[in-house]
């Protein structure tokens, strides 16, 4: 374990205390973006909470997943709970897509997907080229891999062997309209990654130690190679009927549904 | 220009160690200095535009400002969502440089032209684009653009060397100094050299003003818009296309100064109205931005008080 890290042992919890917040956000906001939200949960957890060191640097690629990175920052003390209260409200830094230049913890605007994967590239590349000892994390969907600068910066994170960039994928097997597996194929498999050159691992997406032992080995192996990591997860994670349903990328709760979320929530996680 | 680029950036980047290089695989003939002189701080991001933006930001974002090259409709066009998102957005040091702005690589085709490239980017946050009319101009305008440390886009082209005594205030360059000019001509970039060479007729010359706009968005200083007032015509020449262009962005500031010219005429790019290509000096024929139209769209402020089409040799 990094020793400027806060000590947690009970991820589960952690992981239980996040999806309740996050629900919250959403059902106040009256929006959509749960199931993605609810996919990279543990993710965070274990990288940017966990495992992210002062001089590492955590990007959120997929930037539709905002409130999850929103109440992991504030679970680090990074965005306070008053400034959490305004998301999806006129006048806040905290819109449905994370914002430029507003929070220390949220070093680009994402949205568009395909840009976070070239950024964290670059910033990996400036600290081999300032000889820091960084990390360089950047958190993906898979169907963003469909995107084509994800396979520009990933030669370019090869030819310039760029082992501090760690590469996170949320494999959730559904993008925005059906099944990944129906719309390119599948651009997040272990097979194309591995004969592209990349040191590829992958891990269970809801095991927050796993992943956390996963990144932890990942990080040690100054190889030459960038990493990867393609973590299972499943879309809409701990609420019962949003699990692995597309529609939950769009959709709002209705009353009735949050209850049935929250109890959802409580008793996988804190039972 | 690219000569005299390789070498400013080669002397900026030796004196200033957060300078870094990226071509998009472009070069030849011309950045062999840099490869050779800049070490890891020289990069070939491969035929992969939008990676080479992104990582560009990535790398401004921790501390490095970032040069990033190719033909000028490669680094524009392809990449417009990264610099807009990832550069502009966050106001980070990357810096556009595009070769041969407008009709510059002529016989390549339409797919090497950048005529809109001004109107996608000067409209961008915190960006300030750049646009040399003389070779001279390139290493001040480097020197400024990492001075400044904003979002850039320098468009390269070939030009000659800066007249004696031309006066920068704001945006514009006076270039040709005539007192009690009925006209004044507003050039954007190296075509001011065919304005200069339509002025070599003498009736012409005791009547016209040169400005060169150096950079937009466009600022006018109030001594530059006291100058403008006096004009009784104003004749913006431009390789670019009209919409988005210097001409748009002077007429509202003009408008907005409550000048109101007698005659205001834009040439700018036509795009390809016959559908045919050619060297650069063709495609400018074809919008009437050579010489000849030139000095005959003078000629004609000075005969007729009508106002006169965007046609060539009308």
């Amino acid at each position: 374990m990094v020793e400027t890290q806060t000590i947690i042992t009970d991820y589960k919890r952690l992981s239980g205390e996040l999806r309740l917040k996050v629900l919250g956000l959403y059902k106040k906001a009256n929006a959509g973006h749960i199931g993605c939200s609810l996919s990279c949960i543990d993710l965070l957890i274990a990288a940017l909470i966990q495992q992210k060191r002062p001089q590492d640097s955590f990007l959120l690629s997929k930037g539709h997943a905002a409130a999850a990175l929103y109440v992991a920052l504030n679970h680090l003390g990074e965005i306070s709970d008053e400034v959490l209260d305004t998301f999806y409200q006129d006048g806040t830094t905290l819109p449905a897509h994370p914002a430029p230049n507003k929070h220390a913890g949220i070093p680009f605007a994402t949205g568009s997907l395909g840009h976070g994967l070239p950024i964290a590239t670059g910033m990996a590349h400036a600290s081999k080229l300032s000889e820091e000892d960084a990390i360089s994390f950047v958190l993906m969907s898979d169907g963003e891999t469909n995107e084509g600068t994800t396979w520009e910066a990933a030669h370019y994170a090869i030819q310039n062997q760029l082992d501090n960039l760690v590469v996170l994928v949320d494999k959730n097997g559904l993008q925005g309209f059906g099944n990944t597996t129906d719309v390119l194929g599948e651009t997040a498999t272990v097979a194309k990654w591995k004969a592209i050159g990349f040191d590829v691992f992958e891990a269970d997406g809801h095991n927050p130690e796993a992943l956390i032992e996963t990144i932890e080995k990942v990080r040690l192996r100054k190889n030459g190679l960038p990493k990867i990591i393609i973590a299972h997860t499943i879309k809409g994670k701990g609420v019962s009927y949003m699990e692995n349903r597309m529609e939950w990328h769009y959709l709002p709760m209705s009353d009735a549904q949050y209850e049935t979320a929250k109890a959802d929530v409580i008793n996988a996680y804190f039972s | 220009m690219r000569k005299e680029f390789s070498a400013a950036i080669e002397k900026l980047a030796l004196a200033d160690e957060s300078i870094v290089f990226i071509t998009g695989d472009l070069g030849y003939n011309a950045l062999e200095n840099l490869q050779e002189k800049l070490g890891k701080r020289f990069i070939n991001a491969g035929v992969a535009e939008q990676n080479m933006v992104g990582v560009a930001a990535g790398m401004a974002y921790k501390g490095y400002k970032v040069f990033c090259y190719s033909i000028a409709p490669f680094v524009v066009y392809r990449c417009l969502e990264q610099f807009r998102n990832d550069a502009c957005l966050h106001n980070l040091p990357v810096f556009l440089v595009g070769n041969g702005g407008g009709y510059g690589y002529g016989i390549m085709g339409s797919t090497h032209h950048a005529i809109e490239d001004l109107a996608c980017l000067s409209s961008l946050q915190n960006v300030k684009t750049w646009i040399p009319a003389f070779s001279d101009e390139v290493e001040p305008v480097l020197t400024q653009i990492v001075h400044e440390k904003h979002p850039a886009y320098l468009r390269l082209g070939v030009g000659p060397l800066t007249p004696e005594g031309a006066v920068l205030s704001g945006s514009l360059k006076k270039v040709v100094h005539t007192p009690n000019a009925q006209t004044a001509i507003i050039a954007l970039g190296p075509i001011a050299a065919n304005v200069l060479k339509a002025l070599q007729e003498p009736e012409l010359q005791t009547s016209c003003s040169v400005y060169t706009a150096l950079s937009l968005p466009l600022q006018l200083t109030d001594a530059t818009l006291q100058e403008l007032q006096q004009a009784e015509n104003i004749l913006v020449v431009e390789e670019h296309v009209s919409i988005g262009g210097l001409g748009q962005q002077l007429s509202v500031k003009l408008l907005e100064a409550g000048i109101h010219p007698q005659r205001f005429q834009s040439l700018s790019a036509l795009g390809y109205p016959n559908g045919l290509y050619g060297s650069q000096q063709y495609h400018q024929t074809q919008s009437g931005l050579d010489v000849k139209n030139i000095a005959n769209v003078l000629r004609s402020f000075a005969e007729s008080p009508l106002l006169h089409t965007n046609h060539p040799h009308s």
